[in-house]
């Protein structure tokens, strides 16, 4: 990506829509698929996300010059398994209830592909603050998609949203949904939706153009 | 003189996919007549709503979808009817509603329709509501009637929940197993009315023997090895239902004999072992569905190698 050319704003909702992580790259999808069996979760682990992408985005922006390239995927890795010890305890510390929930999810974030990829394809050649908000764009990005799929898996599996009953008593959720498979599945429909969409807008824009 | 050419095939049979579907229901007459015969008028609702909803989704699907419309091959008809026979007569109907939609959209239309679902569509859809609704898809209930003279007890009006035949130890009699009055699904208790439709699908083609006599014949085999009981090993539960109706499905299994053999003991043996390992007490759902996913690796392995073309070597 050339360096001048896009606007701070163009890279911020160049990751929450252009190429939102989940739903336009496919990156993270394990994350995605365990840590969305409702809202919460699923809001909780973006936000994790999102921390340890801005921090370990605008710290290897400020190093790229200092890593030598030959070892700078470890040189990576050490600057974001940093900042995801740091988001582990904060959690552990402060949301016990979302760190049990999110188990080994959690420093799992260091092996998250969406953070690697901005630090490889972004921050190692970006400014500090383009790298920063770079990262905020994408984690927010991951988060609303996360929030979206825990929240869709959350009414129908639990018939609740952030544990607040949605239906009557009379309803049976659809236990499947907060199972393995029913990750799978809504993460399909939503992406084939997703894409149906997003296939539709261009159409339209080429045959204006 | 006008010659025409066209390619192969061009030989024109009145067979169609609506006419063998068509078969299809006719073999499950027997079937739906003794569930609802057995059950009362509750599994006719259940069978009506499974077969409604099927229809309904489909046409809705494909008008969305832009696709041309199909239902009037009647392949949905066959996976909301065989999707009914797969519940319990006192289902409540948004079960068999939810069951059907899922068959037809998730499992058979984004797939690509009718010929490219990789599952069984109504099986899957069992397999689903008995993820998401164990409490109301493990329930057995008696039949409120009997079949035939028999000393078996019926429920009465008030149906009774019970564990599956194949859970009771003292077991059943054999005549009871045979008519039905055990307790079950909609389709699976009335033994008699299901082999009268294979041997109406065997005698108009609709199907060949391989599978389901293979099929039954593994376990029983097995069931024998493993010193159970092999006869009511095959009458009790949803064997017989499973390996002529569900095992059966052109799209789902191998399309040659040998592939069908290798499919049909494969089910063989792994309801046996569902079966016999006891996390589950009945694994014929489990057991297709595993083969169905097998499917185009036994096809691959058993390819027929194309004349003139040499054989590779691995």
């Amino acid at each position: 990506m050339p360096e001048k050319k896009t606007s701070l704003r163009g890279v911020f909702v160049n990751g929450i829509l252009n190429e939102n992580p989940t739903f336009r790259l496919v990156l993270g999808v394990c994350p995605t698929l365990a840590a969305t069996t409702s809202a919460t979760n699923g809001l909780g682990m973006g936000l994790a996300a999102t921390f340890v992408l801005v921090g370990s985005n605008a710290v290897i922006s400020m190093l790229r010059n200092l890593i030598p390239d030959k070892v700078r995927i470890p040189a990576f890795i050490v600057v974001i398994s940093t900042f995801v010890t740091i988001v582990q305890m904060l959690i552990q510390a402060f949301v016990p209830a979302l760190y049990d929930a999110l188990g080994l999810f959690i420093p799992l974030i260091v092996v998250n592909c969406i953070i690697l990829a901005r630090a490889e394809a972004f921050a190692a050649k970006n400014p500090v603050i383009p790298s920063a908000v770079d990262g905020l764009g994408m984690g927010l990005g991951f988060t609303a998609a996360l929030l979206l799929i825990g929240s869709i898996r959350e009414i129908l599996g639990s018939g609740t949203i952030f544990g607040n009953a949605v239906f009557g008593p009379s309803f049976e959720p659809m236990l499947l949904v907060i199972m393995a498979p029913g990750g799978f599945i809504v993460f399909g429909l939503v992406l084939g939706i997703i894409n149906a969409i997003v296939n539709r807008a261009s159409a339209r824009k080429g045959a204006k153009a | 003189m006008n010659l025409r050419l066209s390619t192969g095939p061009h030989y024109l049979h009145r067979e169609s996919t609506q006419t063998l579907m068509l078969d299809v229901i006719i073999a499950l007459v027997p079937t739906t007549a003794a569930g609802i015969y057995l059950f009362g008028s509750k599994a006719a609702w259940v069978l009506a709503v499974a077969v409604a909803s099927a229809v309904i989704c489909e046409y809705i699907f494909q008008k969305l979808a832009k696709r041309p419309v199909r239902i009037m091959d009647l392949s949905a008809v066959v996976t909301g009817l065989i999707l009914g026979l797969n519940l319990p007569a006192e289902a409540p109907l948004w079960l068999p509603a939810v069951g059907s939609a899922f068959a037809i959209i998730i499992v058979k239309e984004l797939f690509g329709g009718i010929g490219h679902n990789f599952l069984n569509p109504a099986l899957l859809a069992r397999g689903v509501l008995l993820a998401s609704w164990p409490a109301r898809m493990s329930v057995y209930f008696m039949p409120t009637r009997v079949l035939g003279i028999t000393s078996a007890v019926p429920a009465g009006p008030d149906a009774v929940s019970s564990a599956t035949a194949l859970l009771r130890p003292q077991g059943y009699e054999v005549y009871d197993l045979l008519m039905g009055n055990i307790p079950g699904t909609i389709g699976e208790v009335c033994k008699i009315a299901i082999l009268i439709g294979f041997l109406y699908m065997l005698f108009v083609g609709t199907i060949k023997w391989h599978i389901p006599v293979i099929f039954v014949g593994t376990v029983a085999l097995m069931t024998w090895l493993l010193g159970g009981d092999p006869l009511k090993a095959v009458l009790s539960g949803g064997l017989l239902f499973g390996a002529v109706f569900m095992a059966t499905d052109y799209v789902t299994n191998p399309m040659l004999t040998i592939g069908q053999i290798i499919f049909a003991v494969g089910c063989g043996i792994l309801v046996t072992v569902i079966r016999m390992t006891k996390a589950y007490p009945e694994g014929v759902t489990y057991a297709i569905l595993l083969m169905n996913i097998a499917t185009p690796l036994i096809d691959k392995m058993t390819s027929r190698r194309v004349y003139g073309t040499v054989k590779k070597h691995a």
